[in-house]
């Protein structure tokens, strides 16, 4: 029996990429929030990400590790063709990360330049996170329309940060702060509409293949199922938002999940839109089966510790957690 | 601008990024021990000093390790974004052992970290000990993997081509275990053990400077001390033997090293030089007559091979020149100033002044050490990105000059205040006193 080795790769890339934007989404949402908080707040917010943020950086690391591992001909294509926003976005994440460390050990204008600092950063890797998929989406094309259509993408997925990053908020946090991250919950939702909407008709306009994919009857009626989910998943937040403390943010996982699947639908098998397919761009196989049995011995590790540490951390987020 | 100016910028950029990285674990990867044996410590003692200790050290540990991670997924990125041809060619190869070190360590390392930082109060004190343990552990595992590939495109080993003519690893084994591989691996280690002494010991220093009387200071003073002085000859052995390695492997390397633009017997060694690149001779050249031979043939008369044995595919000479001799001036300076202060401070001695000032201006001498030895042995593999396999020129993307510009004044500047940052934080909280104090 032989294994469909690229198959495998893209399945295993696209868990470690859906990871890692709902991972590190809801501390880079909890990032821009910042300046919505007051001091002690402040203080606060960091402290319910304090413990996870390294480990969920990783998982981009791991994303792109496996783009480079397994798909060695698209990788140089695709970082070329989003050098700027990968520098940006680099840029973004060693300021915030930088900033993290420097402003709980900094007083007076420091801790404030830190603090902005710490939103600036989290918006700016955002804000290019959203730019690279609207770019990938469209193949890289050159023009204004699809610079335009990037953005939108990237505002889209700046308010899903900021909706996870809420809802986080409202299941680590309590009291004061717990009602404001309701009320930011809801502003990020609405967000979150407005640029699921504008992407799913942008996309089919800005690319003929995946118009072609979505609208291909009787097909298109069971693949309704995805935006119909995804509404109703909208709805369930929206509802539980004030009522739980947990499935908001299940409910913001939920849209990422299936947003992702819906772009993921899109895009297959193109690893490069309409250039470049998964089978096309793949590593030796010889390579990719010590990769592939790597993996499947250490996953399960890293899925469990990772487990252990959001359970020694369970619970709100409390003042004086970082102190260390 | 032509094709060598954005090769120039790329390199620039690449060396930059990997350079301010690796200032990060070079700390990490000993201060980690470092922090085990703290807590290991204030675990047998139950004393508040060595608790002080361990929680001061964790901190300048957190934020160190941080800078590494961030610094660290800008170089992920920019193996695709500047090396397109990199992955291209030896990505079967190169690929594996990257994915192998994110999947053992990075993940490790930076979940159990949170355990160690946030979770002293919330899991048991075995637990909290053995999270430190795998945190150390971690930061070796990672510098295992890339080192290996370092040192595979310095000197490859078990690589095979498919029929189709694509590099694949023929033996993982040998491809892993290099022939340079023990001999990198050993020389780093231990470097990153010398940098986290005398980190720790000048750190030390400046606190006993600013708040006097702080005996967990001077317990921290003398560790870092004893670690430098059992650390530093270990490490000039090291280095003799990687040295030796080196010339059996990359002879073009140590001959630009010591400078050998003419190869044959009895070949002197050059004290002083500044080597020209132009002429292919050495100017203001002082020189022992048949040193070179003496010390690496260890025969006046024995034969050497200079630069002129391999054509145009030889490395600018003049930085690899001199940077092995920084590299090799602060070796020695940390060795006699580690010995110095191992025996002023003998039998629970006080540190004079002078001595605690010397400590505190050698906080960073590692990094010095370190950085100079990268720059040898990586601008002494040019002008080949792997040896002998792929040319670095080869291997550039098309990026747009501009663009490179752009970014590279972003990370510049990035760059810039995250040192002077991480620098003033780190003396204040050397100075701070009290390691309970914010």
């Amino acid at each position: 029996m032989s294994l469909d080795l690229p198959l495998v790769f893209t399945v295993l890339m696209g868990v470690a990429i859906l990871a890692y934007t709902v991972l590190d989404g809801y501390d880079l949402g909890v990032g821009m929030l910042m300046p919505a908080g007051d001091a002690r707040e402040q203080d606060l917010m960091v402290a319910s990400i304090g413990p996870f943020w390294d480990a969920n950086e990783t998982w981009l690391v791991l994303g792109v590790g496996l783009l480079l591992v397994a798909f060695p001909a698209a990788h140089g294509v695709i970082l070329g063709a989003l050098y700027l926003p990968v520098a940006a976005m680099l840029i973004g994440l060693m300021l915030r990360g930088a900033a993290f460390e420097f402003r709980v050990k900094a007083l007076g204008w420091h801790r404030e330049l830190w603090n902005w600092l710490f939103w600036f950063g989290s918006f700016l890797a955002a804000l290019a996170q959203g730019l690279m998929l609207g770019r990938t989406i469209t193949g890289y094309a050159g023009g204004f329309g699809y610079w335009l259509f990037a953005l939108v993408v990237a505002g889209g997925l700046c308010g899903g940060y900021v909706l996870l990053g809420a809802t986080w908020l409202v299941l680590r946090t309590e009291g004061e702060l717990q009602r404001k991250a309701i009320v930011w919950a809801r502003w990020g939702l609405a967000w979150v509409a407005l640029g699921v909407a504008l992407v799913s008709l942008g996309t089919p306009l800005a690319s003929e293949t995946v118009r072609d994919k979505w609208f291909d009857f009787p097909r298109t009626l069971g693949l309704m199922a995805l935006p119909l989910a995804t509404l109703a998943s909208g709805a369930w937040v929206s509802l539980e938002l004030g009522r739980s403390d947990w499935k908001p943010f299940a409910g913001a996982v939920a849209i990422f999940a299936l947003a992702f699947a819906g772009l993921a639908y899109s895009l297959y098998p193109y690893l490069v839109m309409d250039r470049m397919t998964i089978w096309q761009a793949a590593a030796d196989p010889s390579s990719l089966r010590v990769v592939l049995v790597g993996a499947l011995i250490v996953l399960p590790f890293i899925v469990a510790y990772t487990v252990f540490s959001y359970r020694v951390f369970r619970g709100k987020a409390r003042a004086g957690l970082y102190e260390h | 601008m032509d094709a060598s100016d954005a090769l120039h910028l790329a390199r620039a950029q690449f060396g930059l990024n990997i350079g301010f990285h690796i200032l990060f674990p070079s700390i990490t990867i000993g201060l980690a021990w470092l922090l085990v044996y703290f807590r290991v410590r204030y675990a047998r003692s139950g004393d508040p000093a060595w608790l002080a200790t361990y929680k001061l050290w964790t901190r300048i540990f957190a934020l160190t390790f941080a800078m590494g991670v961030v610094t660290g997924i800008v170089m992920s990125f920019q193996f695709g974004t500047n090396w397109p041809g990199f992955m291209n060619r030896v990505g079967n190869v190169a690929g594996p052992l990257l994915a192998f070190e994110v999947l053992t360590a990075f993940f490790l390392e930076a979940t159990f970290l949170g355990v160690m930082l946030f979770g002293m109060e919330r899991v048991p004190g075995w637990v909290h000990v053995t999270s430190a343990v795998l945190v150390a552990f971690g930061t070796t595992v990672s510098a295992f993997w890339i080192l290996a590939l370092n040192s595979w495109m310095q000197t490859p080993a078990g690589e095979a081509h498919t029929p189709a003519g694509a590099l694949v690893a023929g033996d993982w084994l040998a491809v892993i275990f290099n022939p340079s591989f023990p001999y990198r691996f050993v020389h780093m280690l231990l470097a990153s053990g010398l940098t986290a002494a005398f980190l720790v010991a000048g750190l030390s220093a400046w606190r006993l400077l600013k708040s006097g009387g702080d005996a967990a200071a001077r317990g921290t003073l003398r560790t870092g001390v004893l670690i430098a002085a059992v650390l530093a000859p270990l490490q000039i052995v090291a280095g003799d033997m990687h040295g030796l390695n080196t010339l059996e492997h990359q002879p073009e390397k140590i001959a630009a090293i010591e400078a050998i633009w003419h190869g044959g017997k009895g070949v002197p060694l050059e004290l002083f030089a500044i080597p020209n690149q132009k002429t292919h001779s050495n100017d203001y050249s002082i020189a022992i007559p048949k040193g070179a031979s003496l010390i690496l043939r260890h025969d006046p008369d024995g034969a050497l091979e200079g630069l002129d044995a391999f054509g145009d595919d030889i490395p600018p000479v003049a930085p690899v020149f001199f940077a092995f001799r920084i590299m090799v001036g602060a070796g020695f300076a940390m060795l006699a100033l580690a010995w110095l202060g191992a025996w002023k401070t003998r039998r629970g001695a006080a540190a004079p002044r002078w001595l605690l000032w010397t400590f505190a201006g050698a906080t960073f001498i590692g990094w010095v050490a370190t950085l100079a030895g990268w720059i040898v042995t990586e601008m002494g593999r040019q002008p080949w990105l792997v040896t002998g396999i792929l040319r670095t020129r080869d291997a550039l993307g098309a990026v747009p000059d501009a663009a490179l510009g752009a970014s590279l004044t972003g990370y510049v500047l990035t760059y810039g205040l995250m040192l002077l940052a991480y620098i003033v934080v780190l003396t204040h909280l050397a100075g701070a006193g009290s390691g309970e104090s914010r």
